[in-house]
């Protein structure tokens, strides 16, 4: 009995799950073009106490493993099961990493009282206020797909492990890849818009 | 089985993508530092919009794809164009 397989339909799917995902953070994009438009000074401001060196670094290192996961496809077409295994797990500690940076850059905002809430922040009016409001929502909420991109990377190595994924049948490996795509999309338009406004 | 033929990616394509991403990132950090007013985000997101269509043309296989994918894309980010315009509209003539 030959199983039934559909990969374009599977495909189509995720590529329409990735089109909610797109408008999701698209709508967060909209509210944050409005506000800046309205406190131009204020975000000018707020950009600047950002750490430029640290949201390059993860930018490198993110665009670093966008491209470990597209060879990795690669391997697993070719059937090199460990070159695939092998770069799914630079992916892997990339991904942790980004996570690492990101949290001493909450932390150190959180020092300077920039959190949500902070007295110290109430203080410096709306614009201020907004800025970093949004910073917090939209890493925040790009950080949370990180993490999921760490649970999926873990389970598709461990079904290539158990040989459950193989090179005649990768389209889960396809779709990690894909939604890891969508993560390193997001954050080429979040790092130019929060750490780059000078 | 699946029947498609699939078109498999070189390592050495995959490479050179990365190396434009790493250059385009970082001619957008040092433009940014010069000061250009407005000029610097407008130079800022046209820097990000080539990458990111280099990111879905290359790393997301959508060349090799079928041409509809593409299209739904395009559709997408039409889509985002207008709300953003629309919202533009709303706060600019109230």
């Amino acid at each position: 009995m030959t199983v039934h397989r559909d990969d374009l339909g599977d495909k189509m799917g995720m590529w329409l799950f990735i089109f909610t995902e797109l408008l999701l953070f698209g709508m967060l994009f909209v509210v944050y073009a409005v506000y800046r438009s309205m406190h131009p000074e204020a975000f000018k401001l707020g950009g600047d106490e950002l750490d430029v060196v640290m949201g390059t670094i993860n930018t490198i290192i993110l665009l670093i493993s966008s491209m470990t996961v597209a060879m990795s496809i690669s391997a697993m077409q070719k059937g090199n099961k460990k070159l695939a295994l092998t770069l799914l797990t630079i992916t892997l500690i990339i991904a942790v990493v980004f996570l690492v940076n990101k949290y001493f850059e909450w932390g150190a905002k959180f020092e300077y009282g920039f959190n949500p809430g902070a007295p110290e922040l109430l203080e410096l009016g709306h614009g201020t206020i907004l800025f970093f409001g949004l910073y917090f929502i939209m890493t925040g909420i790009h950080a949370l797909h990180i993490l999921i991109g760490i649970a999926l990377f873990i389970y598709v190595v461990w079904q290539i492990r158990k040989d459950k994924i193989h090179q005649t049948d990768y389209v889960w490996l396809e779709n990690t890849g894909l939604y890891w795509h969508l993560v390193d999309l997001i954050w080429i338009f979040l790092f130019p818009l929060f750490y780059l406004i000078h | 089985m699946s029947e498609e033929k699939h078109h498999i990616v070189s390592y050495r394509t995959h490479a050179f993508v990365l190396l434009a991403l790493l250059v385009l990132t970082g001619i957008s950090v040092a433009i940014t530092q010069l000061e250009m007013g407005p000029m610097n985000t407008l130079a800022a997101m046209i820097i990000a919009g080539i990458k990111a269509a280099i990111v879905l043309a290359w790393f997301m296989h959508l060349k090799f794809e079928s041409r509809f994918f593409a299209f739904m894309v395009s559709a997408v980010v039409v889509v985002f164009l207008l709300v953003l315009l629309v919202t533009f509209f709303d706060y600019s003539y109230r």
